[in-house]
């Protein structure tokens, strides 16, 4: 196990990203600055799309250091990866067009 | 032919897919779990997709979190987010207490596994701790609102400003009792206090009279709090999603919570110690940033969105 010789200071890092990345959503969600929540792009408020890859970018630490996903072969990575990462964004392609036809239609 | 089974069985095949004669270069535990991680993944990702649905499909009077989450605990005023970020934060460091448990069990070091596995089983004691608060405000319920026909819930202003039921009642919110009002006593208020009005499920801020007036026509039911049926916030689903949601979040961090304490006694017992390996640490604590990962995401889509 690389961790074995790694010692612990990788945790305290990750962790200190995870919060920073956190307070940063928060004072953003709490100030809105104008130009963020003003600006429509693909839909939705450009401070989404902001919170959407901040989480994404938290997710990939969470999985790749903490859950040690980043360490293990390339091929169990991709066989928990790919059914997620087809699937998923499928499934929020069909729900959210679908959402907003439902909503022209009323 | 059976010279060639022997060979397979004692020698490690390294090319084949690079792990050997282990593909994965996992144990049989280990891959269930991360598979059993990817049924959940879909499941979670099926519920907030369809919170999304309903978010697109009703996008003018869908509620705002930050008018709904607005409260901490034993503070007065709004402070809209700082509790949820500070139910991520204790998450986030249950998180780091079970990978430096997991990190103790690779080096056989059983007390260090005791003590953050034991901090670990704090963490997630508050989270749900928290969670609990957090389900009861949003019962007991906040500002109140007042239903109409087409199910687009309203809320008294004053001004500009979002004001509450309670207030323009002359009525204390949290002072433990049962309160219940008709539309025609708030129309009555509204009439008797001009300074209030409403504002309408799309955001738009009427008049005094025009309050009145809209009230009169489409008011159904004065709400106070939520249920699965209503809530004071706005559309009826905003609520079942989060009762939903957060429920199944915590259906799943109160079942990881049941899982470090069944590892804890099995660590104090020595268990893992006999058997050679801390492995059941790790598949446990799989589990437990896969809750975390999930509160990642419902706080972004619930919370922050």
């Amino acid at each position: 196990m690389a961790s074995e010789t790694k010692g612990n200071w990788w945790i305290w890092k990750v962790f200190w990203i995870l919060l920073f990345i956190t307070a940063f959503e928060v004072a953003l969600g709490i100030i809105k600055p104008s130009f963020l929540v003003d600006t429509i792009f693909l839909g939705t408020k450009l401070i989404n799309h902001v919170f959407i890859i901040l989480t994404i970018i938290k997710a990939a630490y969470i999985i790749n250091q903490f859950m040690h996903l980043g360490h293990e072969k390339v091929t169990l990575k991709w066989t928990i990866l790919l059914p997620a990462l087809i699937l998923v964004p499928y499934l929020l392609f069909i729900l959210l067009n679908e959402g907003f036809y439902t909503y022209l239609k009323i | 032919m059976d010279e060639v089974l022997d060979e397979a069985l004692v020698k490690d095949h390294k090319p084949a897919w690079k792990g050997g004669d282990q593909p994965y270069e996992a144990s049989y535990g280990k891959l269930m779990m991360w598979f059993f991680l990817i049924t959940d993944t879909l499941t979670f990702s099926a519920f907030l997709a369809s919170y999304g649905f309903s978010r697109f499909k009703y996008p003018d009077i869908w509620p705002n979190p930050e008018d709904v989450f607005s409260h901490f605990p034993f503070l007065h005023g709004e402070h809209p987010l700082l509790f949820v970020a500070l139910m991520t934060f204790i998450l986030i460091m249950s998180s780091v207490t079970m990978v430096l448990a997991v990190n103790y069990g690779h080096k056989m070091q059983k007390k260090k596994v005791i003590l953050w596995l034991s901090l670990t089983i704090v963490g997630g004691a508050i989270f749900l701790g928290s969670q609990a608060w957090e389900w009861g405000h949003f019962i007991h319920g906040d500002k109140g609102g007042i239903n109409t026909q087409t199910e687009h819930v309203v809320h008294i202003a004053e001004g500009e400003k979002l004001s509450s039921v309670y207030e323009l009642m002359g009525a204390d919110g949290h002072d433990g009792t049962h309160h219940h009002f008709t539309v025609d006593q708030v129309i009555t208020s509204l009439e008797a206090n001009p300074q209030y009005n409403i504002r309408k499920a799309n955001r738009m801020y009427l008049t005094n009279e025009d309050a009145i007036a809209y009230l009169r026509e489409n008011a159904s039911e004065v709400l106070l709090g939520a249920n699965l049926k209503n809530n004071e916030y706005g559309h009826p689903l905003f609520a079942d999603y989060f009762f939903f949601i957060t429920g199944f979040h915590g259906f799943h961090v109160f079942s990881g919570v049941i899982l470090l304490i069944i590892i804890l006694i099995n660590v104090v017992k020595g268990t893992y110690e006999r058997r050679g390996h801390y492995e059941m640490v790790e598949k446990v604590g799989l589990y437990w940033h896969f809750v975390d990962l999930v509160w990642v995401f419902v706080f972004t889509f619930f919370y922050l969105v």
